[in-house]
């Protein structure tokens, strides 16, 4: 196992508390992510650490007996506080002295599970007999009952995004009841139970809530079941079981990863992806829901990378700087020291460590060898970018081996299938803000450009211009590839960049396939522009049907009738540009000095005696007048056509 | 040979143009006397007595080189006499060849038994047109055996005269002189019109088949008889299209349409349905004993001379011709692998196209009757289009208009051959037929206009709106 094959790891810069000891206490609260380490009862101190400075504060307060749970409300507004002997219950605001609220109302012989802040003044008691929903009215120091609802609750799990509330019912407490929280309201959802490996008889608690977990996923709400091996049935493993939990209507079993082993683990998401701890081999497993098995039933998952541990992270000893410690998590998955929350985070209260689980990138490209798979998994993830370029970039360098360009253009395939969906909400995006419908404007938001947007200009300065460099790399295989690219865009209905044109354009030329080039033209692969025609125009020299192309194009572009003009007068093809000009009705407006120019350096007498011509009978029939304006500054031909011709030969202005 | 057509007078008899002779022979061969048979290196028809032959080649030697002192740089080109018209070429150093043509005739019978009188019309040939044939017959030659001059360093002249007689028997029975017109001058290539999607599909399908079967050098796709796509170098495909389109393709299109030996029913791959064959090499590869020898081209004679393997294969309506070096000896394996791979491949794009093909001919309407006849012919990239011509059968194309109009648009083409510039030119035909000839830049357009009583205005306006229908995207001085 080399250093570059971890593909999951500790963040760099952890949160550093105090480490729980016998006269310091732990806490943790998933919804602020801020860890509380309260010494002595808060007696010597409260010091509050968050995943930044702005949310970490420290404070005293009194001593009152062993706490179970502190949390403060959303923006650290109030702090609650719940004890283990007197459940009794304390709120104050940060800042300001203790201010103990105890309260009554709670249900008679009601021991209190826990509880958490809904909104920066609401909060949720648990019970074992209920719940109950209050507001703080903050000024008046007291609570307002807002909901309350009486049920058998074996244990509770949080969600604070999005405020959802799931707890264990019924005595196997396999039956579980979520609540979702908004603005004030609490709002029933319906139950729904998890499958058990099996029925203990007789029936007592069997669902512990270690094995549950509730986290978003691809921005869908998932309660995951740690569904553990059994030895009843004839499973090859334990199991991780997905649940969606839909805002509206009832929650379906949609996902089964296959974790093909037995023993403990524990879970976390990062990315999206449900990474799965397994303690005995100290590796973690990850899936991707999205990624698609095709040997497998549908939304049966297996791992999408072999199992590997969790890249070590060195702790400096305190006390021993000379020696670091290594060591790796799942060791300590069990100890009570270690700790894993939702969604990715890791605690070591034994060490005062609070850490965020990330997944490298990198190590993934080796790890997967299906390319088209492997691109699939990348354009999901948040930090993708570089890797999937340099995935590009490796796979042509890889060359022309055989077979190597269907995979090329599966790999541009997935990636214009993402770089489209998010031109064209851009694009809606637009459409929706210029019809200035003030309806609308609220419920369009600005598409969020991810990393996987990986646009023309990326693959061009990333991947392309530089392969198209390389030396060893057969030019067969770099036109097939950047053909192969532009084919993808066009699939996607997405508007070629000019500098792939020029790249292609470049490419042919050095090579010398001009025919090639000239069949691509033909058939419009490359697009029209101005400076496409422009670039085959500088190629005439060596390619003479290039002027043909160029002309062609500039036609096709009906917006490009002076640079037609400047062309064919370029070519000394005065008559043909001035019929032109007359063609598109612009003979008119043209500049006489110009033509009248170009016909002189043609050296051929009837040619300007043609033209010259042609522009007094101009005049006569816009000014009633041959002659030239002194604004046209025809004056020197005018000299030239009278000693070339005599002045007889000018026309006579029309007698009225 | 003689195809008699039946003229207005009852009794008169129409005879077209036919091949009286043709031969190739070399002066350096035999320069003394008495050695003169020894340049003579193909005569057609070999029956003619041997003074005979010596004679022809010698008066042919005498004209070129009498004609050679009046234009040094440009030798003879052709012989008019009464009764047939001689063409020269001399494609290689010293290499001559001779075709001559006897110019078509009117037979009028005469009273009282005396024997017909015969009028030769001698200026109905267009020196242009044969001598394009020649050289088409030259090209062809060269494609299949490479250059004389080559055939003569590798196995001397005997080798040469065995490859000339060898081709030649067979290439003068295929070729239609009655037939010939300003087509055969052009020798160009009739482009299929296709989205850009389509031809980007078969970019990629060529070249995943091209990185896929690394022997493969050069490919070109064709569909329906209209090129789509060439590896090789527009000179070199330019007679390999006239090979398949008028030769190869056709030979094999007959079968095909009457039902015989069924190629049409599909090969099954796996689970991959397909329509793929070989029309060259073996007919069947299910044959034990199939032969793997595939027709073998030479191109790029110019500079480093290439000999390829000439494989063609045919999906539905759609036929790519894979080369390969010559030197690689293909087998069974190789033939098998590119089966599987091609035939599947190249039927889904076949049928992809055919969609796309039609939907263009809805958009363009009916075929039937082309509002316009007209021949359009661009040099830069050989593009040939005809609303005037049949579909090519076996060895000719057929025009649909009278003779006597095709032959003024070879005048037309061999007045603007003359000069650089741009031109028009606009003729009253006999009948009530107009025939323009346009030419712009490196295009031409001919087109016959039938319209009673039209004034030369009026005629100029309607090629004016043929301009801007059918050729709005390219650039066409008006």
């Amino acid at each position: 196992e080399s250093e570059n094959e971890y593909y999951l790891e500790l963040t760099e810069n952890p949160v550093q508390f105090e480490n729980a000891s016998s006269v310091n206490n732990v806490f943790f609260d998933e919804a602020n992510k801020q860890v509380f380490a309260v010494r002595s009862g808060g007696a010597t101190g409260v010091v509050v650490k968050g995943p930044d400075d702005k949310s970490s504060v420290a404070f005293r307060m009194e001593d009152k007996g062993e706490v179970k749970c502190i949390k403060f409300s959303l923006g650290n507004k109030i702090l609650a506080l719940c004890y283990c002997i007197y459940d009794k219950l304390s709120i104050s605001k940060e800042d300001t002295q203790c201010c103990e609220c105890r309260n009554t109302k709670y249900t008679k012989n009601a021991s209190v599970l826990g509880f958490c802040w809904t909104n920066w003044n609401e909060i949720v008691f648990v019970t074992d007999q209920g719940i109950e929903f209050y507001q703080v009215l903050h000024d008046k120091r007291t609570l307002k009952m807002l909901k309350s609802q009486s049920i058998n609750v074996n244990w509770y799990i949080y969600c604070p995004e999005p405020a959802v509330l799931l707890l264990s019912t019924t005595v196997q407490g396999n039956v579980l009841q979520p609540f979702a929280f908004k603005n004030g309201t609490m709002s029933k959802m319906p139950k729904f139970e998890i499958e058990l490996p099996m029925v203990p008889k007789p029936a007592k608690l069997n669902l512990s809530e270690r094995d549950i977990a509730v986290a978003t996923i691809y921005g869908q709400l998932y309660v995951v079941y740690l569904k553990h091996h059994s030895r009843t049935t004839n499973s090859s493993g334990a199991e991780v079981v997905l649940y969606h939990l839909p805002r509206e209507g009832s929650c379906k079993k949609t996902h089964v990863l296959k974790l093909n082993t037995t023993g403990k683990f524990a879970l976390n998401v990062v990315d999206n992806l449900v990474v799965v701890h397994h303690q005995s081999s100290q590796t973690s497993i990850i899936f991707d829901i999205k990624l698609k098995e095709p040997d497998c039933a549908v939304n049966v998952h297996q791992p999408v990378l072999p199992a590997r541990s969790i890249h070590p992270y060195k702790i400096p000893l305190t006390g021993f700087p000379a020696l670091l410690w290594c060591f790796s998590l799942n060791t300590h998955l069990d100890s009570s020291t270690w700790s894993v929350f939702q969604p990715d985070i890791i605690i070591s209260a034994s060490e005062g460590y609070l850490w965020y689980l990330q997944v490298k990138l990198q190590p993934t490209v080796n790890l997967l060898q299906d390319k088209g798979k492997l691109m699939e998994f990348l354009l999901r993830r948040r930090d993708c970018k570089m890797v999937i370029l340099s995935v590009c970039s490796q796979m042509l360098v890889g060359g022309d081996d055989k077979g190597n360009l269907p995979v090329v253009a599966t790999v541009f395939d997935k990636l214009n299938r993402v770089y489209k969906e998010y031109l064209e909400a851009e694009q809606a995006y637009s459409v929706a803000m210029e019809s200035g419908s003030s309806r609308f404007s609220n419920s369009y938001k600005r598409p969020i450009r991810t990393q996987a947007v990986i646009d023309q200009s990326d693959m061009y300065t990333h991947v392309l211009s530089e392969f198209t460099e390389k030396k060893d790399v057969s030019h067969k295989f770099i036109i097939a590839v950047l053909m192969e690219y532009i084919r993808s865009l066009n699939q996607f209905q997405i508007t070629v960049q000019h500098y792939l044109y020029e790249l292609v354009i470049k490419t042919l030329v050095q090579h010398n396939l001009f025919y090639m080039l000239h069949q691509f033209l033909q058939y419009h692969v490359l697009s029209d522009s101005k400076p496409l025609a422009c670039l085959l125009l500088s190629l005439e020299s060596t390619y003479p049907p290039a002027h043909q192309l160029s002309l062609d194009m500039l036609k096709r572009l009906s917006t490009a009738n002076d640079e037609i003009v400047e062309v064919l007068l370029s070519k000394q093809q005065v008559l043909g540009a001035l019929r032109f000009v007359r063609s598109v009705g612009g003979h008119d407006n043209v500049s006489a000095r110009k033509f009248l120019d170009a016909a002189r350096q043609t050296n051929d007498a009837m040619l300007f005696y043609t033209i010259f011509r042609f522009f007094e009978q101009r005049n006569l029939r816009l000014r009633a007048n041959p002659a030239f304006n002194p604004g046209e500054h025809c004056e020197e031909h005018v000299a030239y056509f009278k000693e070339v011709f005599g002045e007889q030969s000018l026309m006579k202005p029309a007698t009225i | 040979m003689i195809s008699p057509r039946m003229a207005s007078g009852m009794q008169e008899k129409q005879y077209t143009p036919s091949l009286l002779s043709f031969f190739i022979y070399n002066p350096k061969f035999g320069p003394r006397e008495g050695e003169e048979e020894k340049k003579i290196l193909f005569y057609h028809p070999s029956e003619v007595e041997k003074n005979e032959k010596i004679r022809n080649v010698g008066l042919c030697e005498a004209i070129v080189q009498f004609t050679r002192t009046f234009c040094p740089r440009k030798p003879a080109k052709s012989l008019h006499t009464q009764k047939n018209r001689q063409f020269f070429l001399e494609p290689e150093e010293n290499f001559w060849m001779v075709m001559v043509v006897r110019n078509p005739m009117i037979e009028k019978p005469n009273k009282d038994g005396k024997p017909p009188t015969v009028e030769y019309q001698e200026e109905e040939l267009l020196d242009s047109v044969y001598g394009a044939v020649l050289q088409q017959c030259y090209s062809m030659y060269k494609i299949f055996n490479s250059t004389f001059n080559r055939a003569v360093e590798t196995g001397g002249v005997e080798l040469l005269i065995q490859k000339l007689e060898k081709f030649f028997y067979r290439y003068l029975q295929t070729i239609h002189l009655q037939s010939c017109d300003l087509l055969d001058v052009f020798g160009g290539i009739s482009f299929l019109p296709l989205d850009k999607m389509t031809y980007l599909k078969i970019q990629s399908f060529v070249n995943k088949v091209e990185e896929n079967l690394s022997l493969v050098k050069y490919t070109a796709f064709l569909y329906n008889d209209q090129l789509i796509w060439s590896g090789l170098e527009q000179d070199d495909m330019r007679i390999l299209y006239k090979y398949l389109t008028t030769s190869l393709f056709p030979r094999h299109s007959e079968p095909e349409l009457a039902g015989r030996d069924s190629p049409l029913r599909p090969e099954v791959m796996g689970n991959l349905l397909h329509y793929g064959r070989f029309l060259t090499g073996p007919a069947t590869l299910k044959d034990p004993d199939a032969k793997f020898r595939f027709p073998k081209i030479f191109v790029n004679t110019e500079d480093r001379s290439e000999e390829l393997h000439l494989i063609v294969y045919k999906a539905m309506s759609a036929a790519v011709c894979f080369m390969i070096n010559a030197s690689v000896e293909l087998t069974r394996e190789f033939c098998e692998q590119m089966d599987a791979l091609v035939g599947p491949q190249l039927t889904l794009l076949a049928s992809d196209i055919c969609e796309q093909y039609n939907i263009n001919r809805r958009i363009s309407g009916p075929e039937k009757e082309p509002q316009f006849k007209f021949i359009y012919f661009n040099h830069m990239n050989l593009a040939e289009k005809s609303t005037i011509h049949m579909r090519k059968t076996a060895g000719a194309s057929l025009s649909s208009v009278h003779p006597d109009l095709m032959k003024i648009l070879g005048d037309i083409n061999c007045d603007f051959a003359r000069v650089d510039e741009d031109e028009e030119i606009i003729v009253k035909a006999m009948t009530d037929y107009w025939v323009v000839g346009k030419k712009s830049d490196q295009r031409e357009l001919y087109v016959i206009l039938n319209q009673k009583n039209a004034n030369l205005i009026e005629v100029n306006d309607e090629v004016k709106r043929l301009c801007s229908t059918q050729f709005n995207n390219i650039f066409f001085l008006d």
